[in-house]
């Protein structure tokens, strides 16, 4: 039996055992449908706010403000659409998740103008370029928080101090952000943010909208006054009960020092293969960072090869986004920060989770220098290179 | 198979190929599934007049699900490779420029040569894998006597493709694996029943992967305008074999050799494309007898079975895939040009095609047909 060691946790994580246990009588013993008047009812209600509770605590915010939805995009696409109309104007970054940026595509096909900042080499966005885009019919800045490729923190509290003074809505995609750092959204400064269960130890088909109260938003979905009239839909009580736990489990580890913990392995990780391979970095080096990512550029070695090498070894790593494996453009976040499209295509993303140890770090240690090793031995053009040098 | 190996198998969707996967896998080796991803099928989709839906052929999103379906079935781990740009680069790009110069291109072959057979044999390499195995109705084996890999024909005559494989190297023989050579197309369908592949009944795709429904003029104007191209006017006059010029036509890349039907222009007794000259953009028409020619020139060679053609040699040469084959001579004629002189003459010699050269059912070589 392989030994399967999971660093792709940016693409999902496993649910953690007491998030299970949180959510599981709710499938069977303590089923029910939250709005319903009886006992059933009632009981999966209280569980639908107390979890709203637990993640009104992670964000700092009111239970009020907490709009459940099936994930990460429908929340993007819900503050997107729900807090513009045609003929505004958005500004968003050139780096956003595909949620976002599709969604905004789409707006600009119905009658929405769009700005995309760009980033520099570290992939930050610089908050007077969103201060210059700004036009008297902007409506909404949609900058994300953390990135999903890179892991790269950006200046969200500068951005909502612009969007303040400018009397425009701010929305930041915090799901590669949320259980990873704190998150204040009165700090921040923003009308709406989003999180994802699945990112932090919660189940597919689960998230949250925060929308700040006074913010109107209008839905996308509708059938029922579900979530205030802003998300119709019978309430996913397993899942929502699932994420108040994981919230709450994000919660005690910042507590602990769980991040700063989860700083050290990836480092030491990152340190580990950046000291036993040549020719190689990280691609948003010298940028604040998010604990848990390290995306690596190694030179002269083909990213997909080098995923699927490790992959057959029980090594679990990324090229970029899940969204685009197959798809022949190279990371749009790679591109956008500055890298040749060769040097994209030899990225290669590792993220940590909760459940990882220092264990599964130094297997892979063990298997990340000798793959790619094989992989440039086997190439012409790192032959070349090497020869001429 | 002596002892296990690590084989990454060419996997298409098709029922050839995942066949190949289940048997390999049945007889114990460690088995690693690929598909190349080379033609995004909804690229052309809706482009001057091209089908909108294209689904069920090499690439579309139903054969790749049904490849994952067949690994996931007979559990091997599986992966889809994108080599989208190379193919473009190699396979299609000079599929519409050798047309737009009057040859008949051949794409199956290139597609073998620079993608199937070394691309994906890099990818395997970088992965751990000894070799590739694909459904190829063909076979290769080590000649001890001539020190060399041999590529022959399989037992199935029908379902020959050895014509589109003779650009294949020693080296890429050497790691090249065809295990449906000893087999027949029923045989082949039947072991994919047993093995409980639920496409055991697909029905198997005749055309060019990249053009849907046949109509290679439609996908050359439609690749053209996509990629914000004009199409080049190659109009020019219909002549016939003495220089009498008997009318126009709008791009020479309208015509192959021996082509009766679209001249637009009728003497009376029928009239087949004899010649297309890319340079001067004539189009040759004449009556059949002009169509049969006795010899070949053919460049690019590549030989299998013999180092070089130090001598003549006869040997049997198919023109087309479809061509029975006929015997003839082979001489080399310049570092890389063979002439091929038939027995008898041959009909609609097309430049473009390649001519392959067959010992029984060795395949000596074969080059492009000038």
């Amino acid at each position: 039996m392989m030994r399967r060691i999971y660093l792709d946790n940016n693409a999902t994580t496993p649910v953690l055992p007491e998030v299970f246990e949180a959510m599981r009588p709710y499938f069977g013993e303590r089923f029910g449908n939250a709005s319903s008047i009886h006992h059933h009812g009632q009981a999966a209600r209280a569980a639908v706010e107390r979890a709203r509770d637990s993640v009104a605590s992670l964000l700092g915010c009111r239970p009020a403000e907490i709009v459940f939805t099936s994930g990460g995009t429908e929340a993007d696409n819900l503050a997107i659409a729900g807090l513009t109309s045609a003929g505004d104007h958005i500004i968003t970054s050139s780096i956003e998740h595909h949620a976002v940026l599709h969604a905004c595509k789409h707006l600009e096909e119905t009658g929405c103008d769009v700005t995309y900042v760009p980033v520099d080499g570290r992939s930050l966005v610089d908050p007077d370029d969103v201060r210059r885009a700004l036009r008297s019919n902007t409506k909404l800045i949609s900058i994300m928080m953390a990135n999903n490729e890179t892991g790269v923190l950006q200046p969200v509290e500068e951005v909502g101090k612009i969007a303040t003074e400018a009397n425009v809505y701010f929305h930041t995609d915090a799901v590669q952000a949320a259980g990873k750092v704190p998150i204040d959204v009165k700090r921040i400064g923003c009308n709406a943010l989003s999180i994802s269960g699945h990112k932090m130890h919660a189940p597919q088909g689960v998230g949250v909208l925060y929308v700040r109260r006074g913010t109107h938003l209008q839905p996308l979905f509708y059938g029922g006054r579900h979530e205030r009239s802003r998300r119709a839909g019978t309430e996913n009580v397993p899942g929502i009960v699932a994420l108040g736990k994981a919230a709450e489990v994000a919660m005690q580890g910042f507590e602990r020092g769980d991040d700063k913990n989860m700083a050290i392995l990836r480092d030491r990780l990152q340190q580990g293969i950046l000291a036993q391979v040549e020719e190689a970095g990280v691609n948003g080096d010298g940028a604040p960072r998010v604990p848990n990512t390290s995306n690596i550029y190694f030179d002269h070695a083909e990213g997909e090869s080098m995923v699927i090498s490790l992959d057959l070894k029980g090594l679990a790593v990324s090229t970029g986004a899940a969204c685009s494996s197959g798809a022949i453009e190279p990371s749009h976040v790679l591109i956008a920060m500055g890298l040749r499209a060769g040097q994209a295509r030899s990225s290669i993303r590792f993220s940590l989770g909760k459940q990882n140890s220092a264990e599964d770090i130094d297997i892979a240690l063990a298997l990340v220098p000798e793959t790619v090793a094989r992989l440039r031995e086997l190439s012409p053009v790192y032959k070349k290179v090497a020869i001429s040098t | 198979m002596p002892s296990p190996k690590t084989i990454a198998v060419a996997m298409s969707g098709g029922v050839d190929s995942s066949t190949v996967a289940a048997m390999l896998r049945a007889e114990g080796h460690n088995i690693i599934g690929l598909t190349m991803q080379l033609w995004n099928q909804r690229r052309m989709a809706g482009h001057e007049g091209m089908p909108e839906q294209v689904t069920g052929r090499c690439c579309s999103l139903d054969d790749v699900y049904d490849a994952r379906r067949v690994a996931e079935h007979i559990g091997i781990p599986y992966y889809v490779v994108n080599h989208e740009d190379r193919f473009e680069r190699d396979v299609v790009r000079p599929f519409v420029a050798e047309y737009l110069s009057g040859r008949t291109p051949i794409p199956c072959s290139l597609c073998n040569n620079h993608l199937k057979f070394d691309q994906l044999l890099v990818v395997a390499q970088q992965i751990g894998a000894d070799c590739v195995a694909t459904g190829h109705y063909a076979r290769v084996e080590y000649d001890d006597t001539r020190g060399r890999w041999l590529l022959k024909r399989p037992d199935d005559r029908s379902k020959d493709q050895t014509y589109f494989l003779f650009g294949l190297t020693q080296e890429q023989l050497s790691r090249t694996l065809f295990p449906l050579g000893g087999m027949t197309k029923p045989e082949v369908r039947e072991l994919a029943r047993k093995q409980g592949l639920a496409l055991a009944e697909k029905p198997d795709s005749q055309e060019i992967c990249f053009v849907p429904g046949g109509d290679y003029k439609r996908f050359i104007d439609a690749y053209l305008a996509e990629s914000g191209e004009a199409l080049p006017d190659t109009s020019g006059e219909l002549v016939t074999t003495s220089g009498e010029v008997l009318g126009e036509h709008g791009g020479i890349h309208n015509f192959t050799v021996g082509q009766r039907k679209g001249l637009g222009v009728a003497t009376g007794s029928p009239l087949y494309v004899i010649q297309i000259n890319g340079a001067d953009k004539q189009v040759v028409v004449g009556g059949d007898e002009h169509l049969y020619s006795r010899t070949l020139r053919a460049r690019r060679v590549n030989l299998i079975s013999v180092e070089d053609l130090s001598e003549p040699m006869r040997v049997s040469v198919k023109i087309r895939h479809r061509h029975e084959g006929a015997p003839a001579v082979l001489e080399k004629i310049a570092a890389d040009e063979i002439l091929v002189t038939f027995d008898l003459p041959q009909r609609a010699i097309t430049p473009g095609q390649a001519a392959v050269f067959y010992d029984d059912d060795i395949v000596v070589g074969g080059a492009w047909i000038a």
